[in-house]
């Protein structure tokens, strides 16, 4: 599936999957829908009060990854791309230098192995 | 420790059972109030919900459960009074108000389940590795729901307490119960509702042993 249809396909997912985890709440939520998995990968949802929403597909390994989605945001998209007077907010992110902070991020993470080939 | 609620869906997406634990009564807020009141009240969905004005506990969604004593039935009272007209003539305050969050409708339940079928499905299309299967747990603040599908395309689905642990081993035990009670009843029809005392009976007790004497008794 291309790239396109891979990020419209995981938006409505992701819209559903928030509407209905409201409804089935059995009481009031405070921060929704954290995580699904199925038998080869785990989910991570993030959302901001701006609307803005983290996603990190990991193996099943993994814990919660919403203190990690949450310093993604605040340590380096507020850094790089909210603070960068060229990047224009919900525009595709273009910046270099916002690209290599976060993979830089993501590879020094205690949850990050290189994948055997 | 809790199990709040079960679905099980067949292979279509249409859902056939579903139970909800007696302990899992939603909890609701009742006030007295005078007039004006200061919640803002709207009709949706054919039920009186607050759309403004969060207080006390009383939370944006929240629809309207009885007026004095009086359970609410959507947009009327029991007694067939509209309860918007109710609360806005002043010569009815001070008026006692239960608000709580709205029970699920039957057919919420049918959509919910016909909506998870097709989550199920996108799950693994979603998915960064080859041959994955649909989802298996789904995680919020307040649940985390549960998903085994058969090989003939039947879900069974729990809705627990986050910190549950062995709902593995409860899925298989009522996947057994269904083996035993639906299947082998021989006036149940393949796909269609389940609708067999039995069934319900040993699922329930089922469920209460798991809850009491923990998953490695069973």
């Amino acid at each position: 599936m291309s790239k396109e249809e891979e990020f419209k396909l995981m938006y409505g997912m992701l819209f559903s999957i928030k509407s209905f985890v409201s409804r089935l709440s059995p009481t009031d939520m405070k921060e929704g829908f954290l995580n699904y998995s199925t038998s080869k990968y785990k989910l991570h949802f993030f959302e901001t009060p701006s609307g803005l929403k983290f996603i990190m597909n990991t193996d099943l390994s993994v814990g919660s990854m919403k203190d990690v989605l949450h310093q993604m945001f605040s340590s380096i998209y507020v850094e790089y791309v909210v603070k960068n007077p060229l990047c224009d907010l919900g525009q595709p992110i273009t910046s270099e230098l916002f690209k290599n902070k976060l993979d830089e991020f993501v590879r020094a993470l205690p949850q990050f192995t290189v994948k055997p080939e | 420790m809790t199990i709040f609620s079960v679905y099980i869906i067949n292979k279509a997406g249409s859902l056939i059972y579903h139970y909800d634990a007696p302990n899992t009564a939603r909890p609701a807020i009742e006030k007295t109030f005078s007039y004006p009141l200061e919640l803002v009240l709207k009709v949706f969905d054919e039920k009186v919900v607050v759309a403004f004005g969060e207080r006390d506990g009383i939370k944006v969604g929240h629809a309207v459960l009885g007026i004095n004593g009086m359970p609410a039935e959507g947009r009327f009272l029991k007694d067939k009074r509209e309860i918007l007209e109710v609360l806005g003539s002043e010569k009815n305050y001070p008026i006692n108000i239960k608000f709580g969050r709205p029970p699920l409708s039957i057919n919420e339940r049918i959509m919910l389940a016909s909506m998870l079928h097709s989550l199920f499905a996108i799950g693994s299309q979603l998915s960064p590795e080859p041959q994955s299967s649909g989802i298996r747990t789904m995680e919020t603040d307040t649940f985390k729901l549960h998903c085994h599908q058969t090989m003939t395309g039947v879900k069974f689905v729990i809705i627990t307490d986050p910190k549950q642990g062995h709902v593995d081993a409860i899925l298989k035990k009522m996947y057994e119960v269904y083996a035993d009670f639906a299947l082998k009843n021989p006036f149940y029809s393949l796909d269609m509702p389940i609708r067999a005392e039995l069934f319900d009976a040993s699922l329930q007790s089922m469920l209460e042993q798991a809850d009491k004497l923990g998953i490695s008794n069973i």
